[in-house]
């Protein structure tokens, strides 16, 4: 503690920046969350505590259809993403982890461009797939998911193969040396251990789902389709009530409950080091 | 293992297959529809094969951004935006990765936690945050106008009237930027400087560095791969920014070319120019992926020999 000899030194100012930095990201959606619980329609003035934008009869999240209906298909597609996104890059971290050789440098960046790639490129790449080589699928709550699972794959590889990483290769190896063929060595060594890290990626999935805005408003088809981000986008300067801020307080609950959950999970059986990692790794 | 490595080749698959059909076709239906033409109802018609390309749309736009075209002014201000977002995201930054890295000592785990959270709330939320603050009567206004911030930026030029954050104005859009996206540069900044080894600063000080000398002589030099992998992780997403002006600006003044896109893309006729304007978008921005990939995969090698 060295500031503490010379109070003047650098981490006594450093620490105040950090301070107001972390007040500056946080208060203003504590305040927002605040407000989704106000009696009134104002979403500046405080009249009272009240539940009626989550439960009221009216303009509430559980009974104004346009709020509920976004809610319902945001979970929708989220669920969907999970569902394909998990399988399909759990068994791409697993081939690309052992597969060497020719192709697999050029599978691994493209496996990595869709995390770098912005996303209105994406949404706007999709967006004329869609309309012009697949219009049988059309614009709507399929492309929309496949759209999501196109983005959030990578997320899950990249997951699963930090998680293979550090297991390292003994195991199956050892169960090779004591003959299971490769699809024992997958069910019955491989799968068990990487359980955590699988987990963590549906998690991340769920999350990312939820909170995408760009290429699921790329892809929409009409109300039906609406999200919670892109009610938030579409009805933030209008009028709009403190429904706005209950609808985005439902979906932040739902994103930290299953981040919160997952990180517990991977923590329980990967170990509090690795789950560290994984929470800073994950941007 | 003959017979395994086909097993990891077949697994890897139909990830592969999913990501050829809707990222790499996905992004070649970018490409004919820029290099195509448009029907009589201004709906695209992709040219698929490059021998009959049509480069007039491409050209006419690289001819406005040339000529001083509107295209050219939204071009530089994104660049200019964005430019002075990344500069701000480090000045604010920099001291917050440090002390979280260097001298947060029992508080680090906390103060971690309080840099990843708003990595996952939603990024409109965010903005409705700022959008309840900043509108006329909002608390941030009331706020501002209080402590002199309001006054200080209409004599500095930059915001034009008392109470009018939200319309129209650069500063907005800037600080804006900023805000969304600064945790992304925070964090990979922290890691990069929470790799130093710290022997390597005693030994500067041993040999007779000042603080400040081992500071700039050391440990800045060692971070500026973290700064530079943390300014391109969030220009990328900038760059293709539309929701951002529009929310907390509303206003064509402060267009950027995800604006223009946007605009093209999905509220008018004009997909063919936009898909132009996405091509070109990509081409400039393609260096500054393929030095990110180049640098994380560098990273990881090194990250699994350790």
């Amino acid at each position: 503690m060295s500031w503490l000899r010379n109070p003047w030194g650098r981490p006594r100012w450093l620490a105040l920046i950090t301070g107001v930095y972390v007040l500056w990201a946080i208060v203003p959606v504590l305040l927002a969350i605040a407000f989704a619980f106000n009696a009134g329609r104002s979403r500046t003035t405080w009249q009272g505590f009240s539940f009626r934008w989550f439960t009221g009869e009216t303009g509430s999240v559980l009974h104004d259809p346009a709020l509920r209906d976004a809610l319902e298909h945001t979970l929708l597609l989220a669920v969907i993403c999970v569902a394909i996104a998990v399988p399909l890059g759990v068994a791409l971290a697993l081939g690309l982890q052992r597969w060497r050789g020719r192709g697999s440098g050029s599978v691994n960046s493209l496996m990595l461009l869709p995390l770098v790639t912005p996303e209105i490129v994406m949404g706007v790449a999709l967006l004329l797939l869609f309309l012009r080589i697949f219009p049988s699928i059309g614009l709507g709550t399929e492309a929309q998911a496949i759209g999501q699972v196109t983005f959030s794959l990578s997320y899950v590889v990249v997951i699963v193969r930090g998680r293979l990483v550090s297991i390292g290769p003994e195991y199956e190896e050892a169960a090779a040396d004591l003959g299971a063929p490769p699809r024992d060595q997958l069910s019955r060594v491989l799968l068990p251990l990487l359980a955590p890290a699988i987990v963590a990626s549906a998690a991340v999935a769920f999350a990312i789902s939820l909170d995408d805005f760009v290429v699921t408003q790329y892809l929409s088809s009409d109300a039906s389709t609406t999200t919670v981000s892109m009610l938030l986008y579409s009805n933030a300067r209008g009028a709009p009530t403190p429904g706005l801020n209950a609808i985005a307080t439902v979906g932040l609950a739902f994103t930290l409950a299953t981040l919160t959950a997952a990180f517990l999970v991977y923590r329980r059986f990967a170990g509090g080091q690795e789950a560290t990692s994984l929470a800073t790794l994950e941007v | 293992m003959g017979g395994s490595r086909w097993t990891w080749r077949l697994l890897a698959l139909p990830g592969v297959v999913w990501l050829s059909l809707f990222f790499l076709v996905a992004f070649y239906a970018v490409v004919a529809v820029a290099f195509g033409n448009q029907d009589t109802l201004s709906q695209p018609v992709p040219f698929w094969n490059p021998l009959d390309w049509n480069v007039g749309y491409v050209w006419a736009t690289l001819k406005n951004v040339w000529h001083g075209g509107p295209f050219l002014t939204v071009s530089l201000r994104t660049i200019e935006f964005v430019a002075i977002a990344v500069l701000l995201s480090l000045v604010i930054g920099y001291p917050v990765a440090y002390f979280t890295a260097r001298h947060a000592g029992r508080w680090k785990g906390v103060v971690l936690l309080a840099l990843i959270l708003p990595l996952w709330i939603n990024y409109l939320m965010r903005m409705l945050a700022w959008i309840n603050l900043l509108a006329p009567d909002g608390i941030g206004t009331d706020v501002l106008h209080a402590v002199g911030i309001e006054k200080l930026f209409i004599s500095l030029g930059l915001l034009d009237q008392a109470g009018g954050w939200l319309s129209g104005q650069s500063t907005t859009v800037i600080l804006a930027l900023v805000y969304g996206y600064i945790p992304f540069f925070i964090l990979p900044l922290f890691v990069a400087i929470d790799r130093i080894d710290q022997r390597q600063i005693e030994a500067a000080r041993d040999l007779g560095a000042s603080p400040l000398s081992a500071f700039l002589r050391v440990t800045l030099p060692l971070s500026v791969p973290g700064i530079l992998a943390g300014a391109v992780l969030i220009s990328l997403p900038m760059f293709g920014d539309y929701y951002t002006a529009d929310l907390v600006s509303a206003s064509t003044r402060t267009n950027m070319i995800g604006n223009q896109i946007d605009e093209f893309m999905r509220q008018g006729s004009e997909k063919v120019t936009g898909a132009a304007l996405t091509l070109l978008l990509s081409a400039f921005l393609l260096i500054l992926m393929f030095y990110y990939l180049r640098t994380t995969r560098q990273a990881g090698t090194s990250a699994q020999t350790t």
